[in-house]
């Protein structure tokens, strides 16, 4: 019996240090987000869609914190999903 | 029809910071399951080529001073350089890990072409403090990436490196044209814009 606990040791402590791998990765994107929308709404003069007559193109298209939330989507959309499938794959 | 030069700094941070985002989450799950999909292995060292190549037009049309032109330019190469030396080791084409001394490289190149391009000092506005920082801030990094060069396969080390990129990320971001700094405006700076 004993032999079977030590046995099973492993395999568990490598299943939730794998668990914690697919927490982590599946927050960063999520994070990343969260810190665009905190900004954003700490510093709103810096969402020009706010206030948009009289702007230029530039001026429209790229806003900073606008950015951070994008780069979070597209992280969490293009990289995170697929790593997380083959993440929980190596889990089964 | 040119983008203000503060706004080619936000979006080569949006560049940076989606580079340490793969990074990171590269040295959380581990080489072999980051590589499980042979796209993603081509993924960050072809967004770090793909940004040197951007660095070109940057060069072409952001030329204040010649100064400025070898900055860029320097950045262009070295960036290229060491993204295509990783994009060549993750392929196979390349197989001695001396080619991972190249972002080293790129680091210190880097660094010094942004305390050498900016004239101004620390206090004389926010985008001299920032290029003053950014150039000291690789300097000083460029460590990490050499330690990398003799243990690839340190998660501390790897960690460090992609969260570099995330610190080089918001120092960008925070870059405008014309703002004060701690309070700090050199009145040869100009009117703040916003």
């Amino acid at each position: 019996m004993s032999s079977t606990t030590i046995r099973s040791l492993p395999s568990a402590r490598t299943r939730t240090g794998r668990s914690r791998r697919v927490q982590a990765v599946s927050l960063l994107g999520p994070l990343t987000m969260l810190a665009g929308l905190l900004w954003a709404i700490a510093q709103p003069y810096r969402i020009t869609l706010l206030h948009p007559h009289g702007q230029g193109f530039w001026w429209l298209v790229v806003e900073p914190p606008l950015l951070v939330v994008a780069a979070g989507i597209a992280f969490a959309l293009v990289v995170a999903r697929p790593l997380l499938a083959d993440l929980e794959e190596l889990e089964r | 029809m040119e983008p203000p030069a503060e706004m080619v700094h936000w979006m080569f941070a949006t560049g940076l910071l989606l580079l340490g985002l793969c990074l990171l989450s590269e040295a959380i799950v581990g080489p072999e399951v980051w590589r499980a999909r042979r796209w993603r292995a081509y993924l960050w060292p072809g967004l770090a080529f793909t940004m040197g190549v951007l660095m070109w037009p940057v060069m072409a049309f952001f030329t204040n001073s010649a100064i400025h032109m070898y900055a860029h330019g320097s950045w262009a190469e070295v960036l290229m350089l060491a993204g295509g030396a990783e994009l060549g080791l993750v392929h196979g084409r390349l197989k001695s890990r001396w080619w991972r001394l190249t972002t080293p490289l790129a680091f210190a190149v880097t660094g010094t072409a942004f305390i050498v391009h900016e004239q101004n000092a620390w206090f004389f506005q926010r985008s001299a403090f920032l290029h003053h920082l950014l150039g000291w801030t690789f300097l000083g990094a460029a460590i990490v990436p050499l330690a990398l060069v003799f243990r690839p396969r340190s998660t501390v080390l790897q960690s460090a490196f992609a969260l570099t990129f995330v610190v080089v990320a918001t120092m960008l971001y925070c870059d405008r044209d014309l703002a004060p700094v701690f309070g700090h405006l050199s009145p040869l700076a100009g009117v703040p814009h916003r």
